[in-house]
């Protein structure tokens, strides 16, 4: 299997943006990840699939390092981002999170205005000389996020006063201010109904020309519309990991196979 | 017989009536509990309600309104000579002293009614013998008094009585009542239900009049101040200077102004250092740091005001002026506005902790992680995200330490004294509303003169203060609440 993956990738035009080898995740006692071996491409949509609890957001979380903010969470094993290791004693968890951008399964604006909702990240990482590019700055996060024109008449409203398929928006928008070169979402639309979830989904695609997405999601029709790739865990383990059609067309481990069709989730 | 013994007997008839109810119950049904409509017990608890709580109520009406009845009926038969030198209060005072004496007396000589009437012969030797009980009389007693104190004594006695048998017979009602209606059908639990339904409406309105009484005591005595004080002088003087014989000076200002100096003072000390414990405790304490000491913390908040002020008194004090006040030539007082508010700061520390760390606390998680997943600093999260959203709810908790600041008593007096002034150096002795309001009550003196009164206007004014104070506070803390709902 592992031999197919590389065959695979090496007839790829892109180029592996993160390299992870060997992840264990512990929390506390409970191994919640098993020796995960991936690699996600740059310009790519990447999907996690799988049940509920099976490690998804944990390997997510790795990613960006979230998982330093829990407590129990120990993380062993390599990730590389552009082939440098984020858990590398040097690297500031801190700036990596501003190049691998991250969006969470519930919409969390801030109880601020919109404006400055998206202007958090460029302000604290002193991405902007001055008021004019900063302004330059929000108006295009919010455009790439397709909700400049229902907002730009209240940039000063807050952003909670927003409905839920917007503020998902201005969540994605204010991940992507900072530009990052990596978006990680975690079913960024498991709160929102259809028509925002075509919105979000939509979205995602026009992203994929400046970042490198990868989304978990527990819907397998979102996973096919989204993603050039899709990843399956099961219990911990990456079970299988590859073009997205070849997943859900022909999936080569019987455990893919059967909850594609329904029969484990 | 005693309102003790009598309490018991009712509780334990009830008792018996629970068992004999939920007996009668089960045994309509044959032993099948199922075939009643309620738990065999809710059966039993109706018939207990029925027989405890009427009487009850009735023993207690009955004792609130014994003494009215005893008292008038004994004053009108008090010899017009005797209501006409001294007031009929004080005479009344001495009746129910006597009565009271030949109590202590009758239980422990075991006296019986004869032996008590024959004490009327030797009236100086009863004098001693009460003496000899805890009650001393001035002068000599007189015999319409003695009367008077044994007619009190029997009639109480009727009284106490034909109370006994009211209750008793209101218990026994209740009783029957209750035990025959009982029967399968019967909606026993929906019945008991009601009942606590009742209870619980009747513990919540004796809160809410509690209020409303102490509200209305203070207005009234308010305005009896009011009609023998003009409320301009009250509102707009700035001199307070009480003189025990007339023609004082109530002035507000002083005492208002020291009341918001010390509170102020304590305020700029607590609502920082406790700030900044809460974020602490909340943002970067480990679990463990955090279970020893937020509990430390609340211990602080424990610790009774009045060794507060004798950590003012003793140490504050004395080093404020010997370091601060005399090298600076601010005064040579150890009592000082500065030794209150600082005392009173490191009162309010845990207040203003405890209360900011439960909103702090109170920020989902989702907004920290939203932030630290944009790649901010664990400082900059709480400054710019954390501290944001809980603001709102920590000038609540803020404004609920001043109003405590304010109604403070025992740290002021011990450490910024009890010297009405209207001064802007802190090193000053100054006072506070509630330490004047306890020293205008406290002497001999007569309670209808504008002195005593005051009292209460000024207490309607702190009222006012604080309640202006936690209705905003508790308003903004609402507000708060509403936005992550
Ligand atoms: N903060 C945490 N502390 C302890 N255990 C956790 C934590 N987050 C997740 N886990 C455990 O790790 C496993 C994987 O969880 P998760 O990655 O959230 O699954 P998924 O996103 O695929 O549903 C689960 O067994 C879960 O109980
Ligand atoms: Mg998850």
């Amino acid at each position: 299997m592992n031999d197919m993956r590389i065959a695979e990738r090496t007839v790829s035009t892109n180029t592996a943006k993160i390299t992870a080898r060997g992840v264990q995740v512990y929390y506390g006692e409970n191994h919640a990840l098993k020796d995960v071996d991936i690699d996600i491409l740059s310009g790519t949509v990447t999907a996690f699939i799988g049940p509920s609890g099976c490690g998804k957001s944990t390997f997510l979380r790795c990613l960006n390092r979230m998982n330093d903010t829990v407590a129990s969470a120990r993380v062993l094993g390599e990730i590389k981002l552009d082939g440098e290791d984020i858990y590398d004693k040097r690297v500031d968890p801190v700036t990596l999170r501003a190049r691998v951008g991250m969006v969470f399964q519930k919409p969390n604006p801030f109880p601020k205005s919109i404006y400055d909702n998206v202007a958090y990240g460029p302000k604290i990482h002193g991405l902007t000389r001055n008021k004019t590019e900063l302004d330059e700055v929000v108006e295009t996060s919010l455009r790439k996020a397709a909700l400049w024109n229902e907002v730009k008449d209240r940039l000063t409203a807050p952003g909670t006063g927003l409905s839920g398929g917007q503020q998902q928006r201005l969540c994605i928008a204010r991940a992507i201010a900072t530009s990052p070169e990596v978006l990680l979402m975690d079913e960024p639309c498991s709160a929102l109904d259809p028509i925002a979830t075509a919105q979000v989904e939509e979205l995602i695609d026009e992203l994929r020309s400046q970042f490198s997405v990868v989304i978990v999601t527990h819907s397998m029709q979102q996973a096919a519309r989204v993603s050039q790739r899709t990843a399956f865990f099961h219990l911990g383990n990456l079970v299988e990991y590859g073009e997205t059609g070849q997943i859900f067309t022909n999936p080569r481990d019987p455990r893919t196979e059967s909850y594609i069709t329904g029969r484990i989730g | 017989m005693s309102v003790g013994l009598l309490t018991l007997i009712i509780l334990g008839l009830a008792a018996a009536g629970f068992l004999l109810g939920r007996q009668r119950a089960l045994s309509a049904v044959k032993g099948d509990a199922r075939a009643l409509h309620s738990l065999p017990s809710f059966y039993g608890w109706s018939v207990f309600l029925f027989t405890a709580v009427p009487a009850l109520l009735v023993m207690v009406a009955w004792l609130f309104l014994q003494p009215t009845l005893l008292e008038t009926r004994i004053t009108n038969t008090l010899p017009a000579a005797e209501t006409a030198t001294s007031s009929t209060d004080l005479v009344m005072a001495d009746v129910r002293r006597l009565a009271d004496g030949l109590d202590v007396l009758v239980a422990r000589e075991g006296l019986d009614t004869a032996a008590v009437a024959a004490l009327a012969a030797d009236l100086p030797a009863l004098s001693d013998r009460m003496a000899g009980v805890g009650v001393a009389f001035g002068a000599d007693l007189d015999p319409a008094i003695f009367n008077a104190a044994i007619a009190y004594r029997d009639l109480g006695a009727s009284l106490t009585g034909m109370m006994t048998i009211a209750a008793l017979i209101v218990a026994a009602g209740g009783f029957l009542f209750a035990l025959m209606r009982v029967h399968p059908e019967q909606r026993a639990r929906n019945l008991v239900e009601q009942f606590i339904v009742v209870l619980l409406i009747a513990s919540s309105l004796i809160a809410v009049a509690t209020t409303f009484g102490i509200i209305a005591s203070l207005v009234v005595e308010s305005w009896h101040f009011f009609r023998i004080y003009p409320a301009s002088e009250f509102f707009f003087s700035t001199t307070w200077n009480p003189q025990f014989r007339g023609g004082s000076d109530l002035g507000l200002w002083p005492l208002v102004w020291g009341t918001i100096y010390v509170s102020f003072i304590a305020l700029v000390v607590a609502a920082p250092i406790g700030l900044m414990a809460a974020i602490y405790l909340s943002e970067y304490a480990s679990p463990k740091v955090r279970a020893t000491a937020k509990p430390l913390l609340e211990i602080l908040a424990g610790i009774p005001s009045i060794v507060y002020g004798l950590f003012a008194l003793v140490t504050v004090g004395p080093i404020l002026r010997d370091w601060l006040a005399m090298p600076l030539g601010l005064g040579n007082s150890s009592s000082s506005v500065m030794t209150a508010g600082l005392v009173m700061g490191i009162m309010l520390i845990p207040y203003v902790s405890s209360l900011s760390d439960d909103i702090i606390n109170a920020v989902p998680q989702a907004m920290r992680d939203g932030s630290f997943g944009l790649g901010a600093t664990q400082s900059e999260t709480v400054k710019r995200v954390v501290l944001p959203a809980a603001l709102p709810g920590i000038v609540g908790a803020v404004l609920l330490a001043a109003s405590r600041a304010i109604g403070e008593t025992m740290i002021v007096v011990m450490g910024a004294g009890a010297a009405a002034k209207l001064s802007v150096n802190p090193f000053e002795a100054m006072t506070t509303v509630t330490v004047k309001i306890v020293s205008q009550l406290t002497g001999d003196t007569e309670f209808a003169s504008p002195e005593t009164l005051v009292a209460f206007a000024l207490g309607l004014t702190l009222f006012c203060f604080t309640l202006g104070l936690n209705v905003l506070a508790l308003v903004i803390v609402r507000k708060y609440r509403e936005q992550y709902e």
